[in-house]
């Protein structure tokens, strides 16, 4: 398997704000090097005040982040890349 | 009266605030976020102040900015409409401070809405009915059923540490109280980590039906009928009348009088509503006192002809009331369907976007409350409320043929939006005879996915 093949995008299934933190006070749900499971939650996405769980589609890392904390995110957007393991 | 009332709030109800305000003669101010710039409450007010960034959190629930546009725009009272700040206790006693006037119930009143196991002890002391419950957690097996026995079946077992409808077990006689007792306490300690367990009585088939209530300064309080708002999907409402298709005059007397009883019973002024759960038998019980202007209000408006906005201005002005309900001219029936940006087929997913196509419905019996507008683009940030559609007619039926025609008038597009369900229902055989529960959404609803399932 070549290594593109192995980075899965995480992409926006429609637009909000695009959260890192259950709440501003704590920790964020993941890093840069966080070792993620399927299904687990990566990121919030609120959008008309609606807050949707953004899920890990794979096993693997998380190998980059693309959106700040707070921001805006548009449908298809790329909000994570992660390397399966 | 006030000179210049500052709008705390966006969307719809920030125009019927300044609708209010342009017909008494005073002069308004809008706030918005950067994200709201061209929404229609800016356009329509006349001053407007920026109050900050798109998130709620940083413009309309500020409340250090939306005083200070008051103070520079030399308001002397601010209306927070409803959500937002409409019942932060910290908000009125920020406004009181400096010398603006929060149009709404005292700090004190927004205070003991927060807290609802106080409020249940007054209102028990007031002799307004409450839901009978235990007195806290109940340890052994006789106690609940010495408690039972006095509440009466059926029964509710609930696990303190539980929430959202999990850990509760209804028992409808003792013998599946003496079975499910010992189980609720085992589940309550592996589920949520407290075997505390304690006793309520279980309403069936219940609806949900308010009474609007007004009270001014002199100890003058009235109630102005109810509303039916028992459909609702997921604690939000989504349909509410005035009248309720089951109230009888004799039982309007009995909720208003134990309504006003509530309002008297926490000191209570200007607007509020007193929300109640009515069993099959038509036994009433007092769930809470919303201390605001409600999203629902406009069907109490047009079977009373009170304009309740006018009025909390007019109380918070300190005015008095010279008028009891009984002395209102009461004419036919209102149907208020809130329509929502979200996609009824898809879960109700929220949709943001651009209104392109915009037709709004008219005609006679049509009141429709609205910020949209042709090349609004609806902003991610904010609640998908995008317009209440009020129809009236001398008779039920009535009102429901206007609705159909009005809903069916109504094109917004591409935005999806809850149209298509309320014509679905105001088809409904059950519908039409005023024969529902809270329960009623679920057969127009596709199965829902469970959130924790999805990808």
């Amino acid at each position: 398997m070549s290594d593109t093949a192995k980075r899965v995008k995480v992409m926006a299934k429609m637009s909000g704000v695009f959260y890192r933190k259950p709440a501003p006070e704590e920790a964020p749900f993941v890093e840069i090097g966080s070792v993620v499971k399927k299904k687990q939650v990566l990121a919030l996405l609120e959008t008309m005040k609606v807050f949707q769980k953004v899920k890990s589609p794979a096993n693997g890392k998380i190998v980059e982040i693309l959106v700040e904390n707070e921001a805006v995110v548009k449908d298809e957007d790329i909000m994570f890349i992660i390397e399966k393991g | 009266m006030f000179s210049k009332i500052l709008i705390a709030n966006r969307g719809e109800i920030a125009l019927r605030i300044i609708r209010a305000c342009k017909e008494s003669g005073i002069k308004n101010v809008a706030v918005y976020s950067e994200a709201d710039k061209d929404s229609m409450h800016v356009k329509m007010a006349d001053e407007n102040v920026c109050i900050g960034p798109s998130i709620s959190s940083k413009s309309y629930l500020n409340i250090d900015n939306i005083i200070k546009a008051a103070k520079e725009t030399g308001a002397d009272a601010i209306h927070p409409g409803y959500g937002y700040l409409a019942e932060k206790e910290e908000f009125a006693k920020e406004c009181a401070k400096n010398n603006i006037v929060f149009i709404g119930p005292s700090p004190e009143n927004l205070g003991l809405a927060g807290d609802k196991i106080r409020a249940k002890q007054i209102m028990i002391k007031a002799g307004v009915p409450v839901i009978p419950a235990s007195d806290g957690g109940v340890e052994t097996i006789e106690e609940a059923r010495i408690i039972s026995e006095k509440i009466g079946y059926p029964v509710m077992l609930k696990a303190s540490g539980g929430g959202g409808g999990k850990g509760i077990k209804i028992c409808q006689d003792e013998e599946m109280l003496s079975e499910e007792f010992l189980m609720a306490k085992i589940e309550g300690r592996t589920s949520f980590g407290n075997d505390e367990v304690y006793i309520e009585k279980f309403i069936d088939e219940p609806r949900h039906i308010e009474f609007q209530v007004l009270a001014d300064k002199f100890g003058n309080v009235i109630h102005l009928g109810e509303r039916e708002c028992t459909i609702q999907r997921r604690f939000q409402k989504l349909i509410e009348e005035s009248p309720s298709p089951v109230m009888t005059p004799e039982l309007r007397k009995k909720m208003g009088k134990a309504a006003v009883d509530a309002a008297r019973a926490v000191d209570y002024f200007n607007a509020g509503t007193v929300e109640f759960l009515l069993d099959k038998d038509n036994q009433f019980y007092f769930m809470e006192i919303n201390s605001r202007i409600q999203v629902e209000h406009p069907v109490t408006e047009i079977i009373t002809g009170v304009d309740l906005v006018k009025e909390q201005i007019r109380l918070s002005a300190g005015e008095s009331l010279d008028y009891t309900f009984d002395d209102l001219n009461l004419r036919g029936w209102a149907i208020e369907c809130r329509i929502n940006a979200e996609d009824p087929e898809r879960n109700f997913l929220p949709c943001p976007g651009r209104i392109d196509e915009y037709m709004p419905p008219a005609g006679f019996g049509v009141r429709l409350d609205t910020h949209l507008y042709q090349g609004y683009e609806l902003p991610i940030y904010y609640d998908s409320l995008i317009a209440k559609l009020i129809c009236y007619n001398l008779t039920r039926e009535g009102a429901v043929s206007v609705m159909k025609r009005a809903l069916g008038e109504f094109r917004i597009a591409p935005v999806k939006t809850t149209i298509p369900l309320y014509l679905k229902i105001m088809d409904d055989p059950f519908f039409q005879k005023g024969e529902f529960n809270t329960g009623f959404i679920e057969k127009f609803l596709p199965d829902e996915d469970d959130d924790d399932d999805d990808d």
